[in-house]
């Protein structure tokens, strides 16, 4: 019977990472940042229909980056965790920091144990009653949380993105503010991103029990006008 | 955290997510009833349903009866199933509540996983399969039969359904009844309805309907202005379910005891 080679703890480890870390890469970056009524989420995403930005419960939004169908299969999960935990218990026992621990035990378990490691980074927001429950969460391939208070950025050239989000984002933006604020950030000094290659949705407290919604192709031409 | 493998995933279906893990809360194992000493639980009556040129209204009483008892005043019969649809009961109220719980959280638990929701047909079907699994409790005497209506998207129109307690469902023309006074109120409506009525005399004609079975019927509660509780009427259109407020409904009630008076 064949020997396999001796490979190190650590080289195994790093070599998932560099795996993970090169797919995430690959892909756009999207934003999350806090504005007076909720939280507003740009995301670079060419499709009309595979959608980045999606809606988990009545506060909380799910935003991922990376291989598509990974971060779908996670999405769904989390659809499926919040129903049921709302149906279990009640509407009001549902929150994004026992989401993202559930997130963050899955992908972990999925880095170390299985064949390859999802290539994905995933966001999840919530917006409170009010401006001080907001709160967002990123989550890494290998299970790693931050916690993030007024913005977030995941996906490609995150580290550039989140400094420009930390020279321009200021408390009391107003919604298009802080779609222009995102965009600018996603885009940096020398590019530009058209509207069609956006998907913007927000996490607002004026929605009444769902406070998800899409910011449409309309909408949008008119706050980037 | 769920999570399963591509041939083993419930898909977009909530109670058969539930079955997976094990969270079923029904048991299905009831003996049939002995004549005479069926269980006696709340039961609520009387709800209609009328399509509008633009849309459909619905309206429901507020009472629950258990035998010769009242048991709830304000008990909420008409229920927003989602956005543009809604759904109205009459049987037992236990589980009828249980079943429209159920059934909202069906239409959204499929709407965000599948990212757009169900289409007016796809839930009127939904509803019918909820009907159909509580056939056994309905061998009991927990017979709960639903009215289902709401604005059909695609087809830019009123639609309605109602059910039997096998889980038939109906698409009726019209207007539908069910409940205990339901033959009063659908004679009301059968005499007041033409097909090019407005929204204003649609709501007007399901107040008059519920307010004759009332009249007629013990377990259906008319208006309580003592209390201040009123049917729950709401109309749905193109921008979804919209519940009519109680000033509204005040007004509304006292033209029909005024012209009740005069008869």
């Amino acid at each position: 019977m064949s020997q396999p080679f001796y490979v190190a703890p650590e080289q195994m480890m790093k070599d998932r990472a560099d795996y993970a870390r090169k797919g995430i890469a690959r892909g756009r970056a999207l934003v999350a940042l806090r504005y007076t009524e909720g939280l507003v989420i740009v995301a670079e995403n060419g499709s009309d229909t595979l959608r980045k930005v999606s809606e988990i419960y009545d506060r909380i939004a799910f935003a991922g980056v990376g291989k598509y169908n990974e971060f779908d299969q996670l999405r769904v999960a989390g659809v499926r965790a919040a129903d049921l935990k709302g149906f279990q218990y009640s509407r009001d026992d549902v929150d994004a920091r026992s989401l993202a621990n559930s997130y963050a035990q899955m992908l972990g378990n999925i880095f170390t144990h299985e064949m390859k490691p999802m290539e994905v980074e995933i966001l999840v927001a919530e917006v409170g009653l009010a401006e001080e429950g907001d709160q967002m969460f990123h989550l890494l391939y290998d299970g790693t949380v931050v916690d993030a208070r007024d913005y977030a950025a995941i996906g490609g050239d995150a580290e550039a993105v989140r400094e420009r989000l930390a020279a321009t984002w200021s408390a009391g933006l107003g919604r298009s503010a802080a779609v222009h604020v995102g965009l600018n950030a996603l885009s940096g000094p020398d590019r530009e991103i058209s509207a069609a290659e956006l998907e913007v949705a927000e996490l607002s407290r004026s929605h009444g029990r769902r406070c998800f919604s899409r910011i449409d192709a309309t909408e949008l031409a008119a706050i980037l006008a | 955290m769920p999570f399963f493998t591509p041939g083993d995933d419930p898909g977009s279906n909530f109670p058969e997510l539930l079955r997976r893990i094990g969270m079923t809360s029904h048991s299905s194992v009831l003996t049939p009833a002995v004549p005479g000493h069926e269980l006696s639980v709340p039961h609520a009556t009387t709800c209609v349903a009328v399509k509008f040129a633009d849309g459909v209204v619905m309206a429901g009483d507020r009472r629950a009866t258990s035998g010769n008892l009242i048991s709830h005043r304000s008990m909420e019969k008409v229920v927003q199933a989602d956005r543009h649809s809604a759904v109205a009961i009459a049987g037992a109220a236990g589980p009828a509540m249980e079943m429209v719980k159920m059934f909202q959280l069906q239409l959204e638990h499929y709407e965000k996983v599948e990212g757009n929701a169900l289409s007016l047909e796809g839930k009127a079907n939904q509803l019918s399969a909820m009907v159909r699994g509580n056939l056994p409790a309905a061998m009991q005497g927990m017979v709960v039969v639903p009215i289902f209506a709401g604005f059909d998207l695609r087809r830019s129109a009123g639609r309605l359904w109602d059910f039997d307690a096998t889980g038939g469902r109906y698409e009726e023309r019209d207007f539908v009844s069910t409940g205990s006074g339901s033959l009063h109120a659908s004679t009301v409506m059968k005499v007041g309805y033409h097909p090019e009525l407005g929204r204003d005399e649609a709501l007007q004609l399901a107040c008059r309907a519920l307010w004759e079975a009332a009249d007629a019927d013990s377990a259906t509660g008319g208006p309580d202005v003592l209390r201040g509780i009123y049917p729950v009427v709401a109309a749905i259109d193109v921008d979804g379910w919209e519940r009519i407020d109680d000033v509204d409904l005040f007004t509304r009630f006292d033209s029909i005891r005024e012209e009740a008076s005069h008869r």
